[in-house]
């Protein structure tokens, strides 16, 4: 590589600190770079401008234009060459502006960037991050605001995984850049702004692993990206109605942590799940049946999904009534065939 | 400001279809070392391609398109790249492929239905055949591009169809080419249909090497059936794009003499006048004459190898189904590994490691 890039303060990340989402994820992408030169960073808007969400601020500058660089408007372009550099060597990783404009990559997404490794028998790995801003609730336009990660949980070959808080995601993000699998790493534009005081470490839980975020005794509310910060609101909400939520962030979409989950219902014997994507065919779907399939002794009522409509996403002034909230949560917990008391 | 873009009234030709010199002043004649190789690697190809296709009648493969009409785009091509350089190939260029140097079995791998590629591409710098159209040109623009990002002398040659120009990724991957100045080579054989479609439907350009003006890109229009004009202006690409002059756009007008693949039927959609035509501007026949040859004299050799072919087609390859589930990930994520033990009624006591696994040796999916 031509550029020598800037000593890193080495205690940069590793103290406590105030930091935005935003802002850890711009942190992990930094300290990749710096940690690995076949690293390299590029998209649409990545370099000068540092993203149109900030998430790659100051890095073009740091670490120079062959390292990170702004790409020529083209969303197949920006994976199918990132797929040839990974060819090469590279560990490129590039982002998608926002969730619907991903679309055109689409195709080389699926059939290549996720079956290379299978059609080679394991010559051809394709270490590849792709970001996706994804999500709603920022009132955002049409094309803006898709969850669109069932497309990309289908495809098997491709780890799917999404963050919900700052720590997690520069954790995630650092984990899924040094997975030797292609990646698609969703991040939840309405959280971008949210802030946390943590260290940022790549310890913790590994890529493929779900985590418990809050203990609760009642019901199991599986939530991931934008939806964790709304499942751990109807547990508040939820103590003072006399339930006792757990909340399971799931972070890995594909693979499923079968083992942390189940743990979780057979623990309960209830579930929710919840997410902003349509009901129909999303990704609670198959939450549901596996826990169902899995569990069906420890069930004590259905599991119940709390999901965005089967609509196309509606425009800002309407999305309120599309994306689910801490209320209809506790509506679904409230569902679940109570016998008795919760937590008798 | 477009000089040297635009490519010639004339498609470039070094030996007519008589056989004889072609007067030009566009690139020189390679020595007659090199014009032998090229017709022995197009006689080797051409039997290769019959015997496959014989086999494929057999029902020995799945599906097989042939390469017959385009032996002088494949080998001109494939030999035009230095041993550091990375080919990406398409579904019909099994003959650029096995003139690579690659084991002609592990070529039929695909096409016999045993697995998707049956080659190592880092080994030979040749990606798997690429079946979705056009696809592959990215992958060739960000392997060249990383090497120029690495020092790397490396030049990436990607063949594409004229189908594939009218794809999106082939107008994104001349464009990113472009800006990046990526050391690649983009090789259209241009073959006349897209299946079924003749190119008059497909494009309303004056010729598809004049796309590459739009983009900045140097190009050049040869004819593909003339061994010795692909050889000299891929050659010549190649050492541009590896000195750092940019991407290099070639179309090479050739002819495919057989159906789409065996599963087609050419006679629905074209006359066989125009296949006579083709015929008359046969790739072999015009080298074996320019270079004084009976025609004879690699017949041994190619035998030898549609013999080989024969006898290693003979023997049906038997993969695991346990096959299925390696290679997904680079490490088995753990519910794949309790679906293969459910799939394949694996008992779970001889497997180790596997956690979750009710203790009757059923996966729990």
């Amino acid at each position: 590589m031509s550029t020598v890039a800037q000593p890193v303060t080495a205690t940069e990340s590793s103290a406590r600190q105030s930091v935005t989402l935003a802002g850890a994820l711009n942190r992990a992408l930094g300290d990749a770079l710096e940690a690995d030169e076949r690293v390299v960073v590029f998209g649409e808007d990545v370099g000068p401008l540092g993203g149109v969400f900030r998430v790659t601020d100051g890095l073009a500058a740091r670490f120079g234009e062959s390292r990170v660089w702004d790409s020529p408007l083209a969303e197949s372009g920006i994976v199918g060459t990132a797929i040839g550099m990974a060819m090469n060597g590279l560990r490129p990783v590039v982002e998608m502006q926002f969730d619907a404009f991903a679309y055109p990559a689409f195709e080389q997404i699926t059939s290549h960037l996720a079956k290379m490794r299978n059609r080679t028998s394991g010559r051809v790995g394709l270490p590849v991050v792709v970001r996706i801003p994804y999500g709603g609730g920022i009132g955002g336009v049409e094309h803006h605001c898709d969850s669109s990660e069932v497309y990309y949980t289908h495809t098997a070959g491709l780890r799917v995984v999404t963050c919900a808080t700052p720590a997690d995601g520069y954790r995630l993000l650092r984990q899924a850049i040094d997975s030797p699998d292609p990646v698609i790493f969703l991040e939840p534009k309405r959280r971008y702004w949210s802030k946390e005081t943590a260290e940022l470490t790549v310890d913790g839980p590994a890529l493929h692993e779900a985590r418990v975020v809050r203990p609760g005794r009642d019901v199991t509310v599986i939530a991931y990206g934008g939806m964790l910060a709304t499942a751990l609101e109807a547990a508040e909400m939820g103590r003072a109605e006399g339930y006792d939520l757990e909340v399971v962030d799931l972070r890995s979409l594909n693979p499923f942590d079968d083992d942390t989950v189940t743990a979780s219902v057979r623990r309960t014997g209830r579930a929710v799940v919840v997410h902003e994507a349509a009901g129909f065919c999303g990704y609670g779907a198959e939450v549901a049946a596996r826990l169902t399939e899995q569990c069906f002794h420890h069930l004590a009522a259905p599991i119940l999904r709390v999901t965005g409509l089967d609509i196309p996403y509606p425009p800002p002034k309407l999305e309120a009534h599309h994306l689910p909230n801490a209320d209809r949560i506790l509506d679904a917990v409230a569902r679940l065939q109570w016998e008795d008391e919760p937590g008798a | 400001m477009t000089e040297g873009l635009l490519p010639t009234d004339e498609p470039i030709q070094l030996i007519d279809p008589a056989g004889s010199r072609t007067v030009t002043t566009t690139f020189d004649l390679p020595d007659r070392e090199t014009l032998t190789a090229l017709y022995r690697a197009m006689v080797s190809g051409r039997r290769f391609d019959a015997q496959v296709t014989a086999l494929t009648r057999q029902g020995r493969l799945a599906v097989y398109p042939s390469s017959r009409g385009q032996e002088a785009c494949q080998t001109g091509t494939a030999l035009a790249l230095r041993p550091q350089d990375w080919l990406f190939p398409t579904y019909r260029d099994s003959v650029a492929v096995v003139t690579r140097g690659i084991d002609p079995m592990d070529v039929l791998v695909s096409f016999r239905g045993d697995w998707h590629c049956g080659y190592d591409p880092r080994q030979h710098r040749t990606a798997p055949q690429c079946t979705p159209l056009a696809t592959n040109t990215l992958h060739a623009v960000g392997l060249a591009h990383a090497a120029r990002l690495k020092n790397e002398d490396t030049v990436a040659v990607v063949l594409l169809g004229d189908g594939a120009t009218s794809e999106g990724d082939t107008h994104e991957a001349l464009n990113f080419a472009a800006v990046w100045k990526a050391p690649v080579v983009f090789v259209v054989q241009n073959n006349g249909y897209a299946i079924s479609v003749p190119l008059h439907r497909q494009t309303a350009a004056p010729s598809l090497a004049h796309k590459g003006i739009g983009y900045g890109i140097r190009s050049f229009r040869v004819d593909g059936n003339d061994a010795a004009a692909v050889y000299a202006t891929v050659s010549a690409a190649v050492s541009a794009a590896a000195a750092g002059a940019g991407p290099v756009l070639i179309e090479a007008v050739t002819y495919r003499m057989e159906a789409h693949t065996n599963a087609d039927d050419a006679t629905r959609y074209r006359q066989d006048d125009e296949v006579a035509h083709w015929l008359e501007r046969d790739p072999l026949r015009r080298l074996a004459t320019f270079l004084g040859l009976k025609g004879s004299e690699f017949d041994d050799e190619a035998e030898l190898l549609a013999a080989d072919v024969r006898t290693r087609a003979g023997t049906d390859a038997s993969p695991s189904p346990e096959s299925l589930f390696e290679h997904v990930y680079a490490e088995r994520p753990v519910m794949l590994e309790r679906q293969m033990v459910d799939a394949l009624d694996l008992p779970a006591g001889g497997r180790s490691g596997v956690e979750g696994l009710e203790e009757d040796g059923r996966g729990t999916r």
